[in-house]
């Protein structure tokens, strides 16, 4: 037995509506109306372990801003993006801030770092 | 005293950055860029979202990663960017009008690049009904207090709207633990991309209510309900189809209107369409050597398309310091059948030009085709169009070759 399911892709702007067959093991056996290989490799992961990036902000102490925006530096499971955006509420930084920060690193034993996405000076 | 200058660009966001590091690299060093804010990078600076220069870095980045590769450029060009200036006035002959802490100074540019961006709509400008309490916010200025101010702007939200900016919030807002009650949108259809009611709405279970419209506000401090209706072919609320939702916040995602008050005072043409300035090819406005590229002159979804602008407007800008402008556009360029507008507005014929365009309602496996007169120039078939996504098509020199009037129309 197989079913289809409809998947827009979030790959890129384009946002394919891709056709995707799913078999009883819950494999996905095709996948139609993708312009690009990454949209198949989205629908096939967002099938069987479907994972978003995170952006967010971490509080900043002392800095020019209160806050610095961070990301995930890989796409994280789905599943773990509440309990991630637990973890960054704990955490407070002390100005000043580099790019690219490594903030968290191996979330959850995901193998994924959160980074900063941008720097932030002391307050003068 | 009149300080001279080449090229005076006016914004430091991703138009204005990218016309300057261009204008830098082909040769004219005597460039001064202009901000009203204290940092350069423009609206990016508060999108924290990712998405960001899938086109022209082939990566997803972040806004404030975007942004830096830009600002990081032009400081290793020497690039001169004043911040925290307000240019108060732009004449015809391109003398601009600055106060900044420092006092009142008067420029005299060459050129002037145009790169001011865009403002939103807010309540005012589409009539909401009801008291006016405190809790409505636009997407743009909630993003900026909970992005770089740290401050919530509330606990229980509706939104009006679902352009990108609208959806994207809906999701930042679910993040930082307020509940989004529903995302409600006049049009039949999203003026967002799919990929983002995907991933900012279906990701969070937030429903997206189509042909709904808010009708009323309530609330004397701050809002208390806020109820919306089905609205009929015509935009006009349905009776008997109200529905109150109890919340603290409205926020309005109802659209974007290029800034153009300095535009105006210099005497530009400004298109009714787009609120942008009218340009030719060169994307010159029609006061000779002021020039406009970025959100100013249309309101982009990508911003890999507005950094590209800045380049051609920067190139075109540096092709009339250096004297070689010199004819002048005049075949006017007309947006037929199904298309709202197309930009640029009139054009030389024998040139290479990449028009930008958005249709008027979603189509499917439609073709765009450019005619003059009779004579068919280009078609271009689609399997999806969509009023919010700008379709860009690149049309060859010989393609334009002796073309006298240009229409460009979807064939029904």
């Amino acid at each position: 037995m197989s079913n289809n399911r409809e998947i827009v892709c979030i790959v890129c702007p384009n946002g394919c509506r891709m056709n995707v067959q799913i078999d009883a093991n819950n494999k996905v056996s095709l996948v139609e109306n993708a312009l690009c290989e990454k949209g198949k490799a989205y629908a096939i992961d967002e099938i069987q372990f479907p994972k978003r990036s995170l952006t967010s902000t971490i509080r900043v102490i002392d800095g020019e801003l209160p806050l610095v925006s961070v990301r995930s530096d890989k796409p994280i499971p789905k599943e773990k993006i509440q309990c991630a955006l637990a973890e960054l509420r704990k955490i407070e930084l002390k100005a000043p801030v580099e790019f690219h920060q490594v903030v968290i690193s191996d979330l959850f034993g995901t193998g994924v770092n959160i980074i900063t996405t941008k720097g932030v000076m002391n307050r003068t | 005293m009149l300080i001279k200058k080449d090229l005076i660009i006016v914004g430091a966001g991703p138009a204005g950055l990218a016309a300057a590091i261009e204008a830098k690299k082909k040769g004219i060093d005597d460039v001064l860029v202009l901000e009203r804010e204290l940092n350069a990078g423009g609206i990016l600076n508060q999108c924290i979202h990712d998405g960001f220069g899938l086109i022209r870095f082939k990566e997803a980045l972040t806004g404030p990663e975007y942004a830096k590769r830009f600002i990081d450029e032009a400081k290793s060009l020497n690039i001169e960017i004043i911040t925290n200036v307000m240019v108060q006035d732009i004449s015809s002959d391109k003398v601009v009008t600055t106060i900044s802490p420092s006092g009142i100074k008067t420029y005299k540019a060459s050129a002037i690049i145009l790169a001011m961006g865009c403002r939103e709509r807010t309540r005012g400008a589409i009539c909401i009904p009801g008291t006016r309490p405190a809790g409505v916010f636009t997407a743009g200025v909630a993003q900026n207090l909970v992005n770089l101010k740290n401050i919530m702007v509330g606990k229980r939200v509706v939104i009006l709207g679902s352009g990108d900016i609208g959806l994207i919030m809906a999701r930042r807002l679910t993040f930082e633990g307020a509940k989004v009650l529903a995302v409600v949108e006049k049009l039949p259809y999203s003026s967002g991309l799919q990929r983002n009611i995907t991933q900012c709405l279906d990701d969070f279970g937030i429903p997206l209510l189509l042909s709904h419209t808010v009708i009323k506000i309530e609330g004397h401090e701050r809002v208390k309900s806020v109820t919306i209706a089905k609205v009929d072919e015509q935009g006009n609320p349905i009776r008997g189809t109200s529905k109150k939702f109890e919340c603290d916040t409205l926020i309005l995602s109802v659209g974007l209107i290029p800034e153009n008050e300095l535009s105006l005072n210099a005497g530009v043409h400004i298109d009714d369409i787009t609120g942008g300035a009218r340009v030719d090819e060169n994307l010159q406005t029609s006061v000779p050597g002021i020039f406009a590229c970025g959100n100013v002159l249309q309101v982009h979804d990508l911003v890999d398309y507005v950094s590209a602008e800045g380049e051609l407007a920067a190139r075109t800008a540096v092709d009339y310091i250096n004297g070689s402008i010199k004819n002048k556009s005049d075949i006017t360029v007309i947006a037929g059948n199904g298309i709202r507008y197309v930009l640029p507005q009139s054009i030389s014929p024998n040139k290479d030009i990449t028009f930008s365009m958005r249709v008027t309602s979603p189509y499917k496996n439609k073709t765009i085709i450019f005619k003059d007169g009779n004579r068919q120039i280009k078609k271009k078939t689609f399997k999806a169009l969509n009023p919010a996504e700008m379709v860009r098509i690149d049309l060859k020199a010989q393609d334009l070759n002796d073309v006298r009037n240009l229409e460009v129309f979807i064939d029904e």
